[in-house]
């Protein structure tokens, strides 16, 4: 496992009396697409604050590329939950923030994002503001922003909870579509089974608080996997789920 | 601009204005009638068309006093806003700094103007500086309110995002919290800027060479309701152009806040 992207090692820590990360061990390899599922409140967002230095672990290890993480490197670019565009900013400046704080001009910083509008289906809203934008363009936008800062691996915390149904869906085709093209390496927090199953290529089961790793499933299918009607993704979907319900079994 | 822009502009501002017209106009009208009708003193109520005859006559002397009280308003609003935004910073920065001196500016703001207008004029003088601390006064604490809570209202994920790309603090503040307080500043700004006026005019009654407070006082002292009334009328008229300013300089600094989404 010395190949790993990221590697997490018996990573715990507790809120004052309370246990949130019992013992978090989990892998990512280089271009892999994995996402953690667990039942609200288990602590799933707690271990990308982890990541990013927002909070220090009680113990347990983090490696990066085999290096343990400081809380001063920013190597991963993350995705909050909902959008997080800024309102007050066109969506080119937006797209550019990351760059920015890493010390680009405006300028440049611009120039190296237009040429992705386009297939990230922005063409022609460089210079809207988000509020001009529908929920499924805005998530675009907000990924477009977190694949800009180029950085070793991509965090993405519940990105599609706040769309309706019909928009979920086609956000998550469409991100299965991108990673398909880019092989980006993805860790992905999410409560939602289906869409652990259509985009991930492993999924880690999370306890109930204090969190440890209940459940470790391999997805043997390759993209791109129809959300309708497959058996094989149907039946995966009912195996997790059936943990996620039952987790004494 | 198109030549359909032009009339449909007038009707939108006559769907807007008008309701608030109507009812001005009406109020005018009525006391125009009662006083012609009763036949009451002018030196007890004048009627409107007494006070715009005799304030048009004196309109040299009210424009005098009018732009001493502008002078007053702006000079003390915009020492109060630099002093407001300054302090805001510091006790977002410094929390127990907020705890220490809340409960001061809170005292300031339960001194009765009546009792402490005529010191700040025995300390300050008759000149600008007392009308500069009292509009400062009545002002500031107002506008510091609405900056700290408008830093407060900043959406928590867009700080971790920033956070998480390895911004400062200080760069959080500007490219975050600081444009997340613009609403709450704006809503400040509205308040205060007729605050203002108010605390000048009150300044200058208290004490002053020049300024629509001290007219007011010289002609209630000669027995001219009219003119007391006619001054009363430019300082409202002054605080609502004040206003309105300062919803236009809203509009410039928030365009994204009218829009709604466009269809591609």
């Amino acid at each position: 496992m010395s190949s790993a992207r990221l590697d997490l090692k018996s990573l715990r820590k507790s809120f004052g009396p309370t246990d949130v990360l019992a013992d978090i061990n989990l892998s990512v390899q280089p271009s892999e697409f994995v996402s953690i599922l667990g039942p609200s409140g288990a602590g799933k967002s707690t271990i990308l604050q982890l990541l990013t230095g927002a909070i220090a672990p009680d113990g347990g290890q983090m490696l990066l590329d085999g290096q343990p993480l400081t809380p001063t490197q920013h190597r991963f670019a993350f995705m909050p939950q909902g959008d997080a565009l800024m309102p007050w900013r066109r969506i080119i400046d937006n797209a550019t923030l990351g760059l920015e704080v890493q010390g680009l001009g405006r300028q440049a910083a611009r120039a190296r994002v237009s040429p992705l509008f386009a297939e990230f289906g922005l063409a022609g809203f460089e210079n809207h503001y988000p509020v001009q934008l529908s929920g499924g363009m805005r998530q675009r936008a907000a990924l477009l922003r977190t694949v800009v800062q180029q950085r070793p691996m991509l965090l993405l915390d519940e990105p599609f909870g706040a769309l309706d149904a019909l928009t979920r869906a086609h956000m998550q085709r469409w991100l299965a579509d991108m990673w398909t093209r880019h092989r980006w390496t993805v860790l992905l927090i999410t409560h939602d089974v289906r869409e652990a199953v259509l985009l991930s290529e492993r999924i880690y089961v999370l306890s109930a608080r204090p969190a440890r790793v209940a459940h470790h499933f391999q997805v043997p299918l390759n993209h791109p996997r129809h959300s309708v009607g497959s058996p094989e993704l149907a039946a995966l979907e009912a195996q997790i789920l059936q943990t996620l319900l039952n987790p004494e079994d | 601009m198109s030549n359909t822009a032009l009339p449909r502009l007038c009707a939108r501002f006559f769907r807007h204005a008008g309701p608030a017209i109507a009812s001005v106009s009406a109020l005018i009208l009525g006391w125009e009638a009662y006083v012609q009708l009763s036949g009451i003193s002018p030196t007890a109520l004048p009627a409107p068309s007494r006070i715009i005859a005799q304030g048009f006559e004196q309109r040299e002397a009210l424009a005098r006093h009018t732009i001493a009280t502008l002078q007053a308003t702006t000079f003390g609003f915009a020492s109060s806003l630099t002093a407001a935004f300054l302090f805001s910073i510091l006790i977002d920065f410094f929390r127990s700094l907020r705890r220490a001196l809340f409960p001061v500016f809170i005292i300031t703001q339960t001194l009765p103007l009546v009792a402490i207008a005529p010191l700040i004029v025995l300390w300050f003088g008759f000149g600008l500086p007392p009308k500069i601390v009292l509009v400062a006064l009545v002002t500031f604490f107002p506008m510091l309110v609405a900056l700290a809570q408008g830093y407060e209202a900043t959406d928590r994920n867009i700080s971790a995002l920033l956070a998480s790309m390895g911004a400062s603090r200080w760069r959080i503040f500007v490219m975050a919290r600081l444009p997340s307080a613009l609403p709450y500043f704006f809503a400040g700004l509205r308040i205060s800027i007729t605050y203002a006026v108010v605390g000048a005019i009150f300044a200058e009654y208290a004490g002053a060479a020049r300024g629509l407070g001290i007219y007011i006082l010289n002609a209630k002292n000669n027995f001219r309701p009219d003119l007391v009334l006619a001054a009363v009328f430019v300082s409202a008229t002054l605080t609502l152009l004040l206003f309105g300013a300062t919803v236009l300089l809203q509009r410039a600094a928030m365009p994204w806040a009218r829009l709604t989404e466009a269809r591609p």
